[in-house]
């Protein structure tokens, strides 16, 4: 087991302890019961016989799977993007907003509200009857009910809706330690506002951006309740997959073998993206100090 | 050291003052190139040179007219009606306490921030319209704002890379711009890695390498302790020299100002007190303001009982009737603020013998010694009570008697050519 050397001995071992019994106890025992389920044959009623085989992997190789997982890809790919795109102007806002306490409240206040709910809010907003196809109708900008829910868009608006706070906070909190004299400075040495904030604020709020991505990327990686309750067939997700194998089919091994699939995935990318960014951030030294160079210029003239 | 005092000695000349003709870019005249590192080589009109031995020194930059330019914040007057003509190639100081006003000044030449009125114009063109980066001006900030992700070397690349310079040039130039500052060794290291010093010395390569007509300095030392201070000053001084640009430097030391600049404007609550030479500044305060601030000094109030020429006859309720002079005297029965200052007292354990008409001579005790090193400070109490500000060498070779203590009775002297009207009250 992960007992960390001189866990025994020390008092930070000691310490450390009901966080460890935590952990065994609700993710690596669960962790380990689907890795094992995922190389069991399935029950005929659900649940697991107790003869190895690697079946369920093989019923991975179904074009099903292949398709709803490009579609979860793209899914999530898509909503990540969306929402680091409203939550860095927002994060930035806030940061330099003198009503941080305020803004803080407002993307807070989502929270108070069961996410559940605030689906079914979503539903009652766009669905056929909804609020929003009411407003068009009274207003004749249409002449019938517009299908706003049941596809992937609605799939994606709502699951950035649901994760944007989520990239708000980390990022908020990176800009505003952020030193904005060094945009003054960008733009003193002749960078762009654009420029500037590509070349200088991006890469010194690297962290949040990073934690504001994984924040919301593998949570709707994973995604569930949204597709089941405003997506349609074409936006049937892997959380969706797992779900109607666990429940529908009651093949319980396809469905660990499947979040495996999906833990492994996620696991590999954000040790790949943490490599990344780690050593990008301690690279980039490539420039010796140059050699003296010649009287090229008119600072060599004015020597 | 020498250097130093001949400029100083020629900054009281009128005549002195740098001017260079529409389009010369550097002065015409007997210079000399010997090239021995000596700060400021001064090239005067009509080819005068000064300094023996100092080298040729090319004027470059911009001249910068600024015009009647306001700017508030809330209800807070920033700037107040403030124009300064600011001469191409000068080293150019902004002094005054904190919330003068000096560094929203500077921030308007920069462009970030926008005046309400008035007009800042280079070369005679207006720059307001222009955003910061499209403004021939840098900027070396207050923390230096070193780019943290960058190293020395990227830091001081930065504008070339935004000008998509090859990289061969890039090279070159970035290399010569930290032997500049003698940084070259540090090229690969973090800001992160870097001494305040050296940070101070890529904040300033950075901006520089950009070939700026004006370099905006924003207290570019107060992050640093005194010594290196000393230091840097004479660096950036070096520097100037170098260059040739107009340099506008924003600080609240007095000592900095009057070491660096040829000129400075002297500023409180948003207004220009006084422009002038370090010296005119010094030795010639024009409000009460500018005295108390620049250096120490003793200021006190009289009544003017006799003007002939220059000289002005006083009566103060401290000393009794003193003599000094005024090139713009002011009628008799004025009341005005007169000063002198510390170090241009006399102060002894004897009557003064030699003492002339103009020269004032005050009995009093020593209420406080304070020895700081290299010179002593006294306090001393006259007889109707007023406390002056004496400041002593400490006695050489030549001096006689025993070193001035605690509770000696002392006679002070002063000439009256030491002695400045300041500010007419009525």
């Amino acid at each position: 087991m992960t007992r960390l050397p001189g866990t025994a001995k020390t008092p930070g071992g000691l310490y450390a302890a009901p966080s460890l019994v935590w952990l065994s106890v609700f993710f690596l025992a669960p962790l380990a019961i689907i890795v094992a389920y995922s190389f069991l044959t399935p029950g005929a009623l659900g649940g697991v016989e107790w003869s190895p085989t690697l079946d369920a992997y093989r019923a991975i190789a179904n074009p099903t799977f292949g398709k709803v997982t490009v579609n979860t890809i793209i899914v999530a790919m898509g909503a990540t993007a969306i929402t680091m795109l409203i939550a860095i102007p927002c994060g930035y806002y806030m940061a330099r907003s003198e009503h941080q306490n305020i803004l803080l409240m407002l993307v807070m206040i989502p929270f108070w509200t069961n996410f559940l709910i605030r689906i079914y809010a979503w539903i009652a907003i766009l669905g056929n009857e909804g609020f929003l196809n009411d407003l068009l109708l009274s207003l004749g900008l249409v002449d019938q009910s517009v299908r706003f829910l049941y596809n992937r868009g609605a799939v994606m608006l709502v699951l950035v809706y649901t994760y944007l706070p989520y990239a708000i906070l980390p990022l908020y909190s990176t800009i505003d330690k952020f030193d904005f004299s060094l945009l003054e400075a960008a733009r003193d040495l002749g960078a762009s506002k654009m420029s500037a904030i590509n070349r200088v604020l991006l890469p010194n709020i690297r962290g949040g951006v990073l934690t504001a991505f994984l924040f919301t990327f593998i949570p709707i990686f994973g995604a569930y309740a949204v597709p089941l309750l405003v997506g349609g067939t074409e936006s049937y997700m892997l959380g969706n997959l797992i779900a109607d194998e666990l429940t529908k089919s009651r093949d319980w091994p396809l469905a660990s073998a499947i979040s495996m699939v999906i833990t492994l995935v996620t696991t590999l990318g954000v040790l790949l993206l943490l490599r990344a960014n780690g050593t990008s951030v301690l690279g980039g030294d490539d420039h010796e100090a140059a050699e003296p160079a010649g009287e090229a210029d008119a600072l060599g003239a004015a020597r | 050291m020498e250097a130093r005092k001949l400029i100083d000695i020629s900054m009281n000349l009128p005549h002195c003052a740098l001017r260079i003709e529409d389009g010369s870019d550097s002065v015409a005249g007997p210079v000399s190139a010997t090239g021995n590192g000596l700060p400021r080589g001064r090239a005067l009109q009509g080819g005068i040179m000064e300094c023996g031995g100092a080298k040729k020194k090319t004027v470059k930059g911009s001249d910068v007219v600024i015009e009647h330019v306001r700017k508030s914040f809330g209800e807070f007057k920033a700037l107040d009606d403030v124009s300064i003509d600011i001469r191409k190639g000068e080293f150019f100081s902004l002094l005054g306490p904190s919330g003068c006003g000096k560094t929203t000044l500077l921030r308007i030449i920069a462009g970030f921030e926008a005046p309400e009125g008035g007009s800042v114009l280079l070369d005679g063109q207006s720059v307001l319209p222009l955003p910061p980066d499209a403004r021939r001006v840098n900027t070396v900030f207050q923390n230096y704002a070193l780019f943290p992700h960058l190293s020395v070397f990227e830091n001081v690349a930065f504008s070339l890379r935004l000008k998509r310079a090859p990289e061969a040039i890039v090279k070159a130039r970035v290399s010569d711009y930290l032997a500049l500052v003698e940084l070259q060794a540090h090229a690969s290291k973090k800001p992160s890695q870097l001494s305040g010093g050296q940070k101070q010395r890529v904040a300033i390569a950075r901006a520089l390498i950009n070939e700026p007509s004006v370099l905006l300095l924003d207290e570019p030392l107060s992050a640093l302790d005194a010594k290196l201070r000393q230091h840097m000053l004479i660096e950036l001084d070096s520097i100037h020299d170098k260059i040739g640009i107009t340099f506008i430097y924003v600080t609240h030391d007095q000592q900095e100002a009057l070491s660096v600049s040829d000129r400075i404007a002297v500023m409180n609550s948003g207004a220009v007190l006084q422009i002038g030479t370090p010296q005119e500044i010094y030795e010639a305060p024009a409000t009460d303001f500018v005295a108390r601030f620049i250096g120490e000094t003793n200021l006190y109030e009289a009544d003017v009982t006799a003007v002939s020429g220059e000289r002005v006859d006083l009566l103060t309720a401290e000393f009794g009737a003193i003599v000094v002079t005024a090139t713009n005297p002011p009628p008799a029965g004025s009341r005005i603020s007169w000063t002198i200052r510390p170090e241009k007292i006399r102060i002894g354990h004897t009557e003064p013998r030699a003492a002339r008409d103009g020269i004032n001579v005050v009995s009093g005790v020593v209420a406080e010694p304070i020895y700081s090193g290299f010179q002593s400070k006294f306090y001393v109490d006259t007889a109707s009570g007023a406390q002056l500000k004496v400041i002593k060498q400490h006695a050489d070779w030549s001096d006689e008697g025993p070193e001035l203590a605690w509770k000696d009775d002392v006679w002070l002297s002063f000439s009256a050519e030491d002695a400045y009207i300041v500010e007419v009250r009525r």
